[in-house]
């Protein structure tokens, strides 16, 4: 076999601390390696072609880059490999860049350890064999998780792409975080007027199936085949016959139920519609607050229900829905910033969050737009606002930047002084970030316009004393301790992954961090993408950002959804397992090991034998490892290359010896 | 540190190879010794690999996959930790210092916890030092089963 190696300088990234000319030397007496050379930049124009006339010129059979990481541009060189009418499995890479050069200063040992890789990546080389792909059919479904304002941006432009959507929502309507908001930044225009056509959009558009009060319990198959088993919590109402009359609310004596939509400030009934716009408007019944389910005793919403919708006696339903692909829009949290004992860890009824404040600022909010502080309901005049709470602060393991909290403060004292014209807000911050289209001139707004005194530093204290709220801090600025005499606190609480994301997370199999947000394939060139093929990602999920950055994101992953499924059929990865049938004994241990079920029995002239759907097979070699006899290899990552592998990385360090 | 030794890794394509191009793009500073082996999941890690490689003379093997409940392929972690645990349990048995073999799971945005498992555990090799050179043949007398089995009989 002839190799050929190309060492890459990527410019000074590899060449600085790396001899890549001492490595592609190197490459050239290692076994089957008939040509070696650097390049400046392996994947630009210029070193693609440079690559492909090696290939043609001199006959090679495969191509090693030595370069970046296989994560990065595996793919682009395997593409070069092919138009050099090679197949594009006779290609392997050496990392020695992300693993070599930028991890380590010392020359010597670094151009070591990059000679070392390649020499492993020519010795599996070396035994790859050419594959070639299938093409399997796709299910032009698609899912999204999430019926936030990025949920709802993605299902639109999906189904007016023409796609069929079904659309889960765990609460039971839509709107997400967006619809709890009053005015949004920079423009202060009413939030639910925006969002609640669009709202009814998703309601009346043929192409979109909405479960709300849903939760996706199991999802099975590959991109273009998936199976997601979703859980149709029981609302205890028949949402066929309901018609969100919300005569039930009227009647309801349970009437001071907890109310989520409204962050816990107000109260509602048992049996209630979250917000007079909801999507679905159908009412359902909180069980931990009815009457009827705490002691039996009740049934007034049956009763006065005049289409007998009520049904205490329902169960979760169970139901499949096959796609083809997913996109994940479930949002963001509040932090919960009871950790702050500094700030009295929930124990002071006037200090409230953010968005407390915000349910507090609508019109459509538990005090019907007016600001009361919740401990007596009186008008507040000084209202302080602590920023980065939960953001920014290693202390309690949040240490990124929400960045929507300083423009929704500046939002806020705005509001807070069109609502009361006497009042004054403090606003205590660290540093103002607002990098935005028109986003610095609205923060400044509210600091010439509106008269928001903004006060650099971090509060350390905040206690009652006479009827106020003592907020004590510093003002870095003026080098001096201040104290303000509060009759409000606002914690700008940061924003952490939706509750139950991470478990989410598990279900799709894609990566997620400790603040559980999801990751992206690439934080730049892959910001929709993840790494498991036909699942996408929108909104918050991905990490905190605003209404407009949600909904370009939305769109963006309904873009990527639509360029999926503009093919019929899509090609299969062909580094799947292969079954020797002289070995194979027929135990089928493989069969029960692999998590896709892409492996069956069959009969070969009367024994027992393991095949393999090369279509459902993803490539992770689980059966490989099981298979006493050796006989399942996952192509391209055989036992017999891995080792190889290993023998070359060894037998390097007897020769030093 | 000292003359460098020989180890390598196995690492998940998914999470563990992730995480250490995230440490290399964070330019976090590992020790040299390394040599990763890609491989798509750690359930595709048969045990006899970690032990050829030590056999074959590595002074450490480190093994690093997705965090369990994590898996790109929903479970082949959780077949990775069993395989693995019985591993290093039987090390002992025939030979080898377990320290010189971990596992650990590292997930594709945890650069700087590679960094630090990186150089955990090139520093607990170099504590134990280049592993005792013996000749081909002693060595395959003393791996081989019978060896081991002789004195319970």
């Amino acid at each position: 076999m002839k190799i050929g190696v190309f060492v890459c300088h990527c410019g000074s990234n590899i060449a600085g601390t790396v001899d890549v000319v001492q490595v592609a030397e190197a490459a050239k007496s290692m076994p089957e390696v008939a040509f070696a050379q650097d390049t400046m930049y392996a994947c630009s124009e210029p070193g693609q072609q440079g690559i492909i006339d090696a290939i043609k010129e001199k006959g090679l059979d495969g191509a090693v880059v030595a370069s970046c990481t296989p994560r990065m541009h595996g793919s682009t060189f395997m593409r070069t490999v092919a138009r050099a009418g090679l197949n594009p499995y006779m290609f392997e890479m050496a990392n020695i860049r992300e693993h070599v050069s930028w991890i380590g200063k010392d020359k010597v040992a670094n151009t070591r350890k990059a000679i070392d890789l390649v020499r492993m990546a020519v010795a599996k080389l070396a035994q790859n064999r050419p594959l070639y792909s299938q093409s399997f059919s796709i299910n032009k479904r698609v899912m999204i998780i999430g019926g936030g304002v990025a949920g709802i941006q993605a299902a639109l432009d999906c189904a007016d792409g023409g796609l069929e959507v079904v659309l889960v929502e765990k609460t039971t309507t839509i709107g997400g975080k967006m619809a709890k908001l009053d005015k949004t930044f920079p423009t202060v225009d009413c939030s639910s007027c925006i969002l609640g056509p669009r709202m009814v959009d998703v309601a009346q558009h043929p192409n979109i199936t909405l479960h709300a009060s849903a939760e996706v319990d199991e999802v099975f198959g590959y991109v273009g085949n998936y199976q997601v088993e979703v859980r149709k919590k029981a609302t205890y109402v028949n949402w066929k016959t309901c018609t969100g009359c919300g005569a039930c609310m009227e009647k309801c004596p349970s009437k001071k139920s907890r109310d989520p939509f409204n962050e816990l400030i107000g109260t509602t009934t048992a049996i209630n519609i979250p917000f007079p716009q909801a999507i679905p408007k159908r009412a359902s019944i909180d069980r931990d607050s009815c009457i009827k389910f705490k002691t039996g005793k009740c049934g007034i919403c049956a009763k006065v229900c005049p289409t007998k919708a009520i049904d205490y006696d329902q169960q979760d339903e169970m139901i499949t829905e096959e796609v083809g692909a997913i996109i994940a829009a479930t949002g963001f949290d509040l932090m919960d910033w009871h950790v702050y004992g500094q700030y009295g860890a929930g124990r002071y009824p006037d200090v409230i969050t953010s968005l407390q404040y915000e349910r507090m600022l609508s019109a459509s909010g538990p005090t019907g737009g007016h600001i009361k502080r919740p401990s007596d309901k009186k008008e507040p005049k000084t209202i302080v606002f602590i920023q980065c709470v939960g953001s920014r602060d290693k202390s309690v393991g949040r240490p990124y930047c929400t960045g929507f909290c300083c423009m929704y403060t500046a939002k806020q004292a705005i509001l807070t002084k069109d609502h009361i014209p006497d009042s004054e807000s403090y606003v205590f911050y660290m540093d103002i970030r607002a990098p935005g289209k028109m986003y610095d001139e609205f923060t400044r707004r509210a600091m010439e316009e509106y008269g928001a005194k903004y006060v650099r530093g971090r509060v350390s204290m905040v206690y009652p004393q006479d009827g106020k709220m003592i907020v004590r801090g510093v003002d870095t600025l003026a080098g001096a301790q201040v104290e303000v005499e509060a009759d409000l606190v606002v914690l700008a609480v940061g924003a952490e992954g939706a509750a139950g994301s991470a478990q989410l997370a598990e279900k799709l199999r894609i990566s997620y961090d400790s603040y559980g947000f999801f990751m992206e394939g690439h934080p730049k060139l892959k910001p929709v993408e993840t790494n498991t093929a036909g699942v996408y990602l929108a909104g918050c999920a991905q990490g905190p950002k605003d209404i407009p950055s949600s909904v370009a994101q939305g769109s963006a992953a309904a873009a990527k959804v639509l360029s999926l499924f503009s093919k019929d059929q899509l090609q299969s990865d062909p580094q799947v397992s292969k079954v020797d049938l002289k070995r194979c004994v027929g135990c089928m241990k493989c069969a029960l090991t692999c998590p896709f079920g892409a492996i069956k029995e069959t009969e070969v002239r009367g024994e027992i034998k393991a095949q393999v759907i090369e279509t459902i097979c993803q490539g992770c070699g689980i059966c490989t490892s099981t298979c006493r006899q050796g006989a399942i290899q996952l192509q391209n990552f055989t036992d017999n290359q891995i080792l190889a592998e290993v023998n070359a990385l060894l037998s390097s360090e007897t020769e030093e010896a | 540190m000292d003359k460098e030794l020989r180890i390598v890794g196995f690492l998940c394509n998914w999470c563990s190879y992730g995480g250490a191009d995230t440490a290399g793009v964070g330019r976090f500073v590992q020790p040299t010794d390394l040599r990763i082996i890609r491989m798509p999941c750690s359930g595709r890690i048969d045990p006899l690999f970690v032990l050829k490689t030590l056999i074959g003379g590595a002074d450490g093997v480190l093994v690093s996959g997705c965090h369990p409940r994590d898996c790109h392929y929903a479970e082949g972690n959780y077949y990775a930790r069993r395989r693995l645990e019985v591993l290093k349990r039987f090390l002992p048995v025939i030979g080898i210092d377990p320290g010189r073999f971990e596992y650990t799971w590292v997930s594709a945005s945890e650069g700087q916890r590679w960094q630090h498992v990186v150089t955990t555990f090139t520093n607990q090799i170099h504590a134990l030092g280049p592993v005792q050179r013996i000749g081909r043949q002693s060595l395959a007398t003393a791996c081989s089963l019978g060896t081991v089995l002789e004195p319970l009989a």
